[in-house]
């Protein structure tokens, strides 16, 4: 099969990423002061290679003998990913330096994963999504242990690392059987005889082993036991990274090979396996994430709640429920790095100030963090004009047209129960005396990453529509 | 009786014999190097079978890269007091052995009652052409162009993870 060399132009963001990775290998190879260099070029690269990928937004194609797609949903997760691996840039710089730890290779890392992350968007082949996976997890492994000295980080790398190694496992047995019953690992093949592969007891066995492996990376209920523990111990802007667009590319996989659910005439054949997840991590996550202390600790815990919400999207299985998936994890994306963000600024040496009493009275320390801190945990909450607000209601629509209005229940419960641990920060930070004394470092890039979270979180929220038209408009494909 | 047979013969012979060399050595290196003889005899197999590329793979990867790495590991990580497996926990010998059997019984179900030859020489042919080099070099840059290179980076990021975990100074 020839390869038509017109191809390589689309896949441009790619290429660009890639030769950003090689490039920055080199640089930190020669060059003594990489680490001053690379953050900087490593924004610049993610900023170039998000745009590029929504300059291809309407320009969908299936290229190289269908292995990656072009376009449409993909541009959507490319630009999410990107831009948020901008974020987590920005915000790293200072935070890395508190540790000594500001290496030239976390932005080479850092870099890698997300074009990880870009390769399981994009593929349509089960072996590129695979290839994406590992590329995305080595380097997670990694960058959540890349504080060597902290005891908490080895122990949370070293946990991501034995559970993440066996969800891949779990994924790779899955793929196995997939291959055997339906004879091919093209994702569309498997999509276009969805119907009539699910007659078949392997496929459907084969099916249900991929989905656990994913509902691990999506950290959803019964399969959560590794979030909290290495959402506390990793850096805080990895952890930013991994809870958002790590979660974003998971979901985007789940969304490609379910495409088949979300036609009008195909039932969907895992509807109770997703219900059951999105009740059992929605509850699980709102309810145990109100004893926690540790703000790293509670939002991993709302991690898995709001891995909740967006499986009630994949249980709904509509075409509105793609889009509302999609909104609910840009949205969430851009409000949890944020919050993250706020979590690393204000973070001291040897993990103090990350409890909830660090934050009393931070509204006297630094008005503009306890505003934007506020800000997030509104939009966390669920709570208009903020983005969050927007994500939940579109997924919870897209169940009530499923008829599956007793979820879109249990998800406003829920909700109404998370309001009490995100407001409980709110409360701390405005109404009560500060009892730590610590100082905010200025000239803080990470300053800088907030607010621009901030303003997306705000933008999303006032304007849905912004990204909502778009995202309708590509996923009729 | 033809060559292919005899050489057959002598493979496989080598094969089970160092299997059952490597799980009764009591001393970890020895169960190593019997381990390599195994693999060189499955590539040897492997090669019988026309499966060229993963004759050579065996050697390379398995008998090559990853046992020189568990002898490394065995060698700096020599502890001889080490609790014994077994000794520790009896109840494992019995799990093992319950798999051992099915493992064995389904093996000797499908060679003497199955007859496997009916589905698998359908095939031989295009098994034979598919297991050569040319044919996967072929596929692999054009078919699978774009995982392999995506294999790539992956080799590349986990070099440099493993050097930043295990090498980087902190100031």
């Amino acid at each position: 099969m020839p390869i038509n060399s017109s191809e390589y132009l689309q896949i441009l963001p790619f290429l660009i990423l890639g030769l950003g990775i090689v490039i920055s290998t080199l640089f930190e190879m020669y060059y003594k002061n990489s680490e001053n260099f690379l953050p900087w070029f490593s924004a610049i690269l993610f900023l170039v290679t998000g745009a590029i990928a929504l300059t291809g937004l309407h320009d969908q194609t299936v290229l190289f003998g269908g292995m990656l797609a072009a376009g449409g949903k993909s541009a959507i997760f490319h630009f999410i990913f990107n831009l948020g691996a901008a974020i987590v840039v920005m915000s790293s710089v200072n935070y890395l330096n508190k540790y000594g730890a500001n290496f030239g290779e976390y932005y080479i890392l850092l870099q890698s994963s997300v074009l990880g992350m870009m390769m399981m968007s994009a593929a349509r082949d089960i072996f590129m999504i695979f290839m994406g996976l590992e590329l995305m997890s080595i380097c997670f492994y990694v960058l959540a242990g890349i504080n060597r000295k902290k005891a908490s980080a080895n122990e949370a790398s070293m946990k991501y690392f034995l559970l993440g190694a066996f969800a891949t496992g779990f994924i790779v047995y899955g793929i196995a059987l997939i291959y055997g019953s339906a004879q091919t690992t093209s994702i569309d093949a498997i999509v276009n005889n969805f119907s009539a592969l699910t007659d078949n007891v392997i496929f459907i066995v084969g099916f249900a082993i991929l989905l656990i492996g994913f509902s691990f990376k999506i950290a959803a209920f019964p399969f959560h036991m590794w979030v909290p523990d290495v959402y506390q111990g990793s850096a805080t802007t990895v952890t930013g990274l991994m809870s958002t667009t790590g979660k974003a590319a998971a979901f985007s996989v789940l969304i490609a090979i379910m495409t088949a659910i979300f036609s009008e005439n195909i039932p969907n054949t895992f509807v109770d396996y997703f219900a059951a997840l999105a009740t059992l991590s929605m509850l699980f996550g709102s309810i145990v994430a109100i004893a926690q202390d540790n703000l790293k600790r509670m939002l991993a815990y709302s991690s898995i709640s709001h891995a909740g919400y967006m499986l009630i999207g994949l249980s709904a299985g509509n075409e509105s429920s793609v889009a509302g998936i999609i909104f609910y994890l840009a949205a969430y994306a851009f409000m949890n790095l944020g919050a993250f963000a706020v979590i690393s600024v204000i973070e001291g040496e040897n993990d103090s100030n990350t409890e909830l009493n660090a934050y009393a009275g931070l509204n006297s320390k630094s008005p503009v963090m306890a505003f934007f801190m506020a800000l997030f945990m509104f939009a966390l909450a669920g709570i208009p004009p903020m983005a969050g607000f927007f994500g939940k209601y579109y997924v919870f629509i897209a169940a009530i047209e499923a008829d599956l209005t007793w979820l879109a229940v249990v998800g406003v419960f829920s909700s109404a129960i998370s309001v009490y641990f995100y407001l409980r920060v709110v409360v701390y930070m405005y109404f009560k005396e500060s009892e730590y004394d610590f100082i905010i470092q200025k000239n803080n890039s990470g300053m800088f990453a907030v607010m621009v979270s901030g303003l997306l979180v705000l933008v999303f929220g006032i304007l849905p529509d912004t990204l909502l038209t778009q995202i309708l408009s590509v996923i009729n494909y | 009786m033809n060559l292919e047979l005899i050489i057959f013969i002598v493979l496989a012979l080598t094969g089970a014999i160092s299997a059952v060399g490597m799980i009764t050595r009591p001393n970890p290196v020895i169960s190593a190097l019997f381990l390599i003889f195994n693999f060189f005899a499955l590539a040897g197999l492997y090669l019988l079978l026309n499966a060229q590329f993963i004759s050579i793979v065996q050697i390379i990867v398995y008998a090559g890269a990853i046992m020189v790495l568990f002898l490394f590991v065995i060698m700096l990580l020599r502890t001889g007091e080490e609790p014994k497996l077994f000794s520790e926990k009896k109840h494992i010998k019995y799990f093992a052995i319950v798999i051992a059997v099915l493992v064995f019984v389904q093996l000797g179900y499908l060679i003497f009652y199955e007859a496997p030859s009916e589905y698998i020489s359908q095939r031989v042919q295009q098994s034979m052409e598919a297991g050569t080099i040319e044919n996967i070099g072929q596929q692999l840059y054009t078919t699978y162009m774009i995982p392999f290179e995506a294999a790539g980076f992956l080799l590349l990021a986990a070099t440099i993870g493993a050097l930043v975990l295990a090498k980087k100074n902190f100031e």
